[in-house]
């Protein structure tokens, strides 16, 4: 089934949100680059703009590009993680088929794309492959302790948090970027990582304790 | 103000998706009294986010998209495996809680695991000021319980395989290495022997799990797994 039969609708002409307004002004007031990155991702406004369109006017074009991007790397993550190519390849079509059911639910503000999509393939690959639940707190639950100390950033948009995080990571000393990416591929207690790396556990621990001071500081959360 | 934290490694583990059950239910409910904790683990996804987008991308096949159309068209929704979390203490999903003063009314995800509220919880005693509720019996080698313990009440001295956390929920106590009081996760090691005293105040609640060593399915993990066979 071709996406133009689909969608006879152009998506450059939907018209976006007031979050995707307010995303635009806050990241031209801290110069993160929006255009498409070396890698030749397309930038959030785009991610945002369709995200938008596929929640409003169900559009399979829009789909379609965030498919593209992000299909083949929720896959590789799930395969990196010990997933077989079919185990995988399912998982990921079910990761994006509530990427299209959850449109509706993604609030740029909260949550940037990438992390979004990244916490809802861990939770399918939690479902699937160790057949458990993923207990997680309600924001809304009136039992949650709220926030009494906001902090100064508190109000960064979500889509510049992502930014600022990847310029960090980006920044970090090559072991201690080794070792936060080794983190969320390897399923393994840091003593068995340290021992793979012939390091002592101390350094392997006191390493990602300071890659996420740095991330941390990048946020605005630390001094 | 919470000032016990769980330890930088279980919260990424969290974060990553590596969590067993019990505990992931005892950090997420941690997180749901913690905002500092929020702000940390928010942080950690965050970088999981950055790290999935930078991961070297795989072959797709080549019909993916064609067949993630064809399930939008036809309706369908991948349906989680796993039935909610509800009736592990008997009752319903817990819904808003109910009854409780605000200092001690249970936060989700546990709420929804003890059936919505402590009243629902079916205690077994254990001693004169002691009782307890199993939880998530079926994770073998876990443990997970409630624990109700009277004002001024002890629990027996003992030691355990693997970790112990321990989040209190109402009330608080000592031990021999800090007071705990609601929010706060207590961590004890196999080689600490520890014996938790409740304040005079009041009863103490706690939700305690101890844990068993992970089972492995990264590539280095499959290797130890295959090493440690022999």
């Amino acid at each position: 089934m071709a996406l133009a039969e689909l969608n006879p609708v152009g998506r450059k002409s939907v018209v976006v949100g007031c979050s995707y307004a307010s995303l635009h002004t806050h990241m031209r007031e801290r110069t993160v680059n929006l255009a498409r990155d070396e890698s030749g991702k397309p930038g959030p406004e785009a991610f945002a703009g369709w995200m938008v369109s596929i929640a409003q006017s169900s559009d399979r074009d829009a789909f379609g590009e965030v498919f593209a991007y992000f299909a083949p790397r929720v896959k590789s993550y799930l395969m990196r993680l010990g997933a077989n190519n079919d185990q995988a390849e399912d998982m990921m079509q079910d990761v994006m088929l509530l990427v299209w059911r959850r449109a509706g639910q993604f609030d740029p503000a909260q949550a940037s794309l990438s992390t979004w999509i990244f916490t809802i393939a861990r939770n399918r690959r939690i479902d699937v492959l160790r057949k458990e639940r993923r207990p997680e707190f309600d924001p809304e639950d009136p039992a949650l302790v709220r926030d009494a100390d906001p902090q100064p950033d508190a109000n960064v948009e979500a889509e510049q948090r992502h930014a600022l995080i990847r310029e960090a990571i980006d920044d970090l000393p090559e072991e201690q970027a080794e070792l936060l990416r080794l983190n969320f591929f390897e399923e393994l207690p840091h003593s068995a990582i340290a021992e793979q790396l012939g390091l002592p556990l101390g350094t392997v621990k006191s390493r990602l304790r300071l890659a996420m001071t740095r991330m941390r500081k990048a946020l605005g959360e630390l001094e | 103000m919470t000032e016990h934290h769980p330890d930088h490694e279980t919260l990424l583990d969290y974060a990553a998706g590596h969590s067993r059950e019990p505990v992931a239910l005892l950090v997420a409910t941690h997180l749901a009294l913690c905002p500092q904790c929020r702000r940390e683990v928010a942080a950690m996804e965050e970088v999981g986010g950055v790290v999935l987008e930078e991961n070297e991308p795989s072959n797709v096949d080549e019909h993916s998209l064609d067949a993630v159309l064809a399930r939008i068209e036809r309706g369908d929704r991948p349906e989680s495996t796993q039935a909610p979390a509800a009736g592990e203490q008997g009752g319903e999903r817990g819904g808003e809680p109910s009854g409780e003063p605000e200092a001690s009314a249970i936060p989700r995800p546990l709420r929804d695991y003890i059936g919505g509220s402590l009243d629902r919880v079916h205690w077994k005693r254990l001693s004169g000021k002691v009782a307890e509720a199993r939880l998530l019996d079926r994770h073998s080698g876990f443990e997970t319980r409630l624990m109700r313990i009277g004002a001024g009440g002890r629990i027996p001295v003992h030691t355990h395989e693997g970790r112990e956390f321990t989040l209190v929920l109402k009330g608080g106590f000592t031990d021999e290495f800090g007071h705990y009081v609601r929010g706060d996760v207590a961590k004890a090691d196999s080689d600490m022997t520890h014996q938790p005293v409740a304040d005079a105040d009041g009863e103490c609640i706690c939700l305690a799990v101890t844990d068993a060593p992970l089972r492995f399915t990264g590539p280095m993990g499959k290797l130890i797994n295959i090493i440690n066979r022999f």
